[in-house]
């Protein structure tokens, strides 16, 4: 009997699921993929947003703001790469300027911190390649950029470090609710119970909620593109290049990340398939021309990968954080568009506190250790570097070439807690396969550290879900 | 640690520059490897069909490489395998191996010789899904070749690049069922022998003026879509054809691996993604050299073994100290030309150069022409020239006493 489980292992799930371990309190988090971060949070901007958009007196607006205050310690805690490298709304027109001066003021509404309206000459001297039309700008310097899925999986591992359980490869197909407590029906029948469900289930959180609960709100994706470009372009802008918001959501936005590529997009399409992340040549045209208003230096012909990403836009205004009326010990924590991400951390804060509220009995854990550490290898100092080798002399071989990583930090990624098991989730843990060569080169070494170090055979071996096989079998 | 000469890459450029050096006089030299054996690409690839020009004779990639590695074997080359170099700063190599650890090395010269990766999908910007299924060309061939598995059954190849037409024998070789090559130009990427031998024996389409406008599939490559494309090479709505495959083999293009030579500060030619040489395949800093695909994609390993054997001479003769200058001119590329190595010339050379080549699109019957300051002072007939082979010409002596500054290289009519 688990005292609360967290359906989905995504940014929010792995939020409250690691708040949850500093209590003394029996937790799991379910996560239907064979890897956590296998949705909206493998695949989004990647940036914290300041919190001068969301209108004041919302949900999105106050965890938006907290959570983004909260974001730099514990990316420093979990040693998860970050960077407050600032933010720029770019205003291009009259109207545009009218806007920016709204946001300004609703920014300092949210108590968003160090807000500055910039000229032409200080916007463009913050940004030395920006379009003749830039006309002045919204400066944020508390926004950020992040590695989103590295830091979804340090929240998993941990909270797993911290006595919490997490299972990959766990499809929830029925909850059930007897007297106070829950039954969940795992896809390969496993069933458990517990006192208080949290669904954090992303783009199918409305599935999720209405396998108990009456229907109260639905989940439509919206579809994002996006270019990563070559580290080549990643000096092309240092903050995060806004233009005016719209209905439509933030716009096209051109960002450094926090591995020196740039980000080019998203555009925005509504669509009915909750697994359609196809990229389209209509969808990256109109972001190159939407882009092209912020700066025309980019060379698409640097573009290493597209991909997209869906939002996980609901049928109200807001994020839906609150019990089911009528199930009670049934919390939603859905709807999370942007910023979701940048609302994380806060939000967990929120529904812990909501849980104990609804009678959860919480006590904090002397024991909680709040760090997580991971060797980056180029990053660390030489003579680090040269100790590390003779002690181990598998962080002395490169596997990935583009992004120089070694077999010691593939087969650490792999022993973790919730270690890789596919070659994508190396990729996501620590960037094999990231570079420009796209694992041309370190795709079958990645392969063959996997299989060796998870006793398989080669082509057992995935490239990112179950089925996704990269092997038919051997040669004559 | 220090040494006169260090290679960076122990393919088939490194090997003869190595070598070359060695024979020229000198003794310390390391090559340095970032794979587990020497022979760099060459070690995948086990068709026959290397070595025409340099040996007389038809061998396959693991054999031209031994040729150069029983070669080196018998001197004083050091060679460290499994070592990555990070960085490049002025002659101080930087590098890493699990044995060694973190190396600082001097050296008095350096030879870059690091190949060409494969372009990728991401470049091209094929649409649709991004299941498993998808690979390049190169990739592939590993997976068989040197691993020993198979990576599908039903395939598609984008690209009619050499490694996509051998590929597409290879594979049909082992059992899979290739459905068709389809190339974006209206002629094909790779040389004639390779579509005669590869293809058209095996009864493999090629669709010209086609591109790959969809990948469906969401765990593994189910199907792919394929339009015919207009003159601008944009899709044609209503030519789509669907092609149930679950293997998509890109053949794209190869671009010079020069990473570190952008760290090392050396000035790269944008026509070429390579570095910018003289015909001493000496780079824009003095004793710094390169050679092979690093500087150009080549079509032959025998055109990578002499553009080394030069760079390999001539890094000698700076260690020697006998490196002439001279003055420098500029080989500029007119119409029909789209690059030409080496791109800069010292009028006081002594001996005859050899100028490699790409033309733009397919021609026949021309002459390639060399022309300084509106004399032309050499032309070559060509009866047929496509953009798969790469041309060369060679500037004798005498030629090159016309020269008095820059010069352009164009294609004339010439029946």
């Amino acid at each position: 009997m688990y005292d609360v489980v967290v359906i989905g292992a995504g940014v929010i799930g792995a939020s409250i699921f690691r708040e949850l371990t500093k209590y003394n309190l029996k937790v799991v988090v379910l996560e239907k993929e064979i890897d956590v971060a296998m949705g909206t949070s493998r695949a989004n901007s990647a940036i914290i947003h300041a919190g001068y958009d969301p209108e004041e007196g919302t949900l999105m607006a106050k965890y938006n703001v907290w959570g983004s205050e909260l974001f730099e310690e514990l990316c420093k805690d979990l040693s998860v790469p970050y960077k407050k490298n600032g933010s720029l709304v770019l205003g291009f027109n009259d109207e545009d300027m009218i806007t920016l001066e709204a946001l300004y003021k609703n920014g300092n509404k949210n108590g968003v911190k160090g807000l500055a309206l910039l000229s032409r000459e200080e916007t463009i001297k913050k940004e030395p390649n920006l379009s003749e039309k830039v006309r002045g700008a919204l400066f944020a310097p508390t926004g950020a950029i992040v590695g989103p899925f590295e830091y979804t999986i340090a929240l998993i591992e941990n909270g797993v470090m911290n006595g919490g359980e997490a299972r990959t490869s766990s499809e929830v197909i029925a909850i059930d609710k007897k007297e106070d407590v829950f039954t969940l029906t795992l896809k390969d029948k496993t069933k458990l119970e517990c006192s208080y469900v949290i669904n954090a289930a992303g783009v199918y959180a409305d599935k999720v909620h209405n396998m108990i609960c009456e229907e109260t709100y639905r989940i439509m994706p919206r579809r994002g593109q996006y270019y990563v470009m070559d580290k080549s372009q990643g000096d092309i802008a240092a903050h995060t290049l806004f233009q005016c918001p719209s209905k439509k959501g933030k716009g096209v936005l051109v960002t450094p990340t926090v591995h020196g590529n740039l980000l080019v997009g998203p555009n925005s399409e509504d669509i009915e398939d909750k697994e359609d992340l196809s990229v389209t040549n209509e969808g990256l045209d109109a972001i190159k021309d939407a882009a092209k208003r912020t700066t025309d230096k980019i060379n698409y012909r640097e573009t290493i990968r597209s991909f997209s990403g869906l939002r996980a836009l609901s049928d109200r205004e807001d994020f839906i954080i609150e019990e089911d009326k009528k199930v009670k010990g049934f919390i939603d924590a859905a709807g999370m568009k942007s910023p979701g991400l940048s609302a994380a951390p806060a939000i967990a804060l929120g529904v812990v506190d909501l849980l104990q509220k609804k009678g959860l009995k919480a006590c904090l854990k002397a024991t909680f250790n709040p760090k997580r550490e991971q060797i980056r290898f180029m990053e660390l100092p030489q003579e680090e570097k040269q100790a590390l080798i003779k002690k181990d002399h598998r962080y002395g071989r490169i596997i990935c070439r583009c992004e120089n990583v070694t077999e010691g930090e593939i087969v650490d990624s792999i022993k973790r807690p919730v270690g890789a098991t596919t070659v994508d989730a190396v990729k996501r843990r620590c960037r094999p396969g990231m570079g420009r060569c796209q694992g041309g080169f370190c795709g079958p070494r990645v392969q063959e550290i996997l299989a060796r170090e998870l006793h398989l055979e080669l082509q057992d071996i995935v490239l990112d879900r179950d089925h996704a096989y990269i092997l038919t079998g051997k040669t004559k | 640690m220090t040494y006169d000469l260090v290679v960076v890459g122990g393919g088939p450029a490194g090997l003869a520059a190595a070598y070359e050096a060695f024979n020229n006089g000198i003794e310390s030299i390391l090559i340095i490897e970032r794979d587990m054996e020497l022979g760099g690409i060459l070690n995948q690839c086990i068709h026959n069909g290397f070595g025409l020009h340099t040996f007389k004779e038809e061998l396959t990639g693991p054999e031209y490489a031994e040729r150069f590695i029983d070669k080196i074997t018998d001197t004083s080359i050091e060679v460290k395998l499994d070592t990555m170099v990070l960085d490049i700063k002025e002659k101080t190599i930087y590098a890493m191996n699990p044995i060694d650890g973190y190396m600082e090395i001097e050296s008095k010269a350096i030879i870059l010789a690091m190949g060409c990766r494969e372009r990728t999908r991401g470049a091209i910007y094929v649409p649709g899904d991004r299941p498993a299924g998808v690979f390049t060309a190169g990739a592939a061939q590993r997976y068989i070749n040197i691993e020993g598995y198979m990576v599908g059954k039903e395939v598609v190849i984008l690209g009619s690049g050499d490694i996509g037409l051998i590929m597409a024998r290879r594979m049909t070789l082992e059992g899979a069922k290739v459905k068709a090559v389809i190339e974006l130009m209206p002629y094909s990427n790779g040389l004639n022998r390779n579509i005669v031998q590869c293809l058209e024996d095996y009864d493999i389409p090629l669709y010209l003026s086609h591109t790959v406008t969809q990948i469906i599939g969401k765990t593994r490559l189910e199907k792919i879509v394929v339009s015919q494309v207009d003159d601008n090479k944009k899709p044609i709505k209503g030519t789509e054809k669907t092609f149930t495959c679950d293997t998509l083999l890109l053949s794209v293009g190869l671009i010079p691996e020069n990473e570190l030579s952008k760290q090392a500060g050396l000035q790269i030619d944008t026509r070429t993604n390579g570095l910018v040489v003289n015909e001493t395949m000496q780079t824009s800093n003095e004793g710094i050299f390169a050679c092979g695909n690093v500087l150009h994609v080549h079509d032959l390993v025998d055109f990578v073994t002499q553009e080394a054997q030069t760079a390999g001479k001539y890094a000698a003769s700076y260690i020697k100290d006998e490196y002439k200058k001279g003055t420098s001119v500029k080989v500029k590329n007119g119409k029909g030309i789209t690059y030409t190595v080496p791109q800069n010339m010292n009028t006081i050379s002594k001996e005859s150069i050899r100028v490699f080549m790409r033309v733009s699109t397919p021609s026949y019957h021309q002459k390639i022409v060399v022309n300084c300051g509106g004399k032309e002072i050499a032309s070559f007939k060509k009866k047929t020239l496509l953009p798969a082979e790469m041309q060369s010409i060679v500037l004798t002596k005498e030629h090159l006493a016309a020269i008095e500054g820059d010069i352009t290289i164009y294609l004339e009519e010439g029946k």
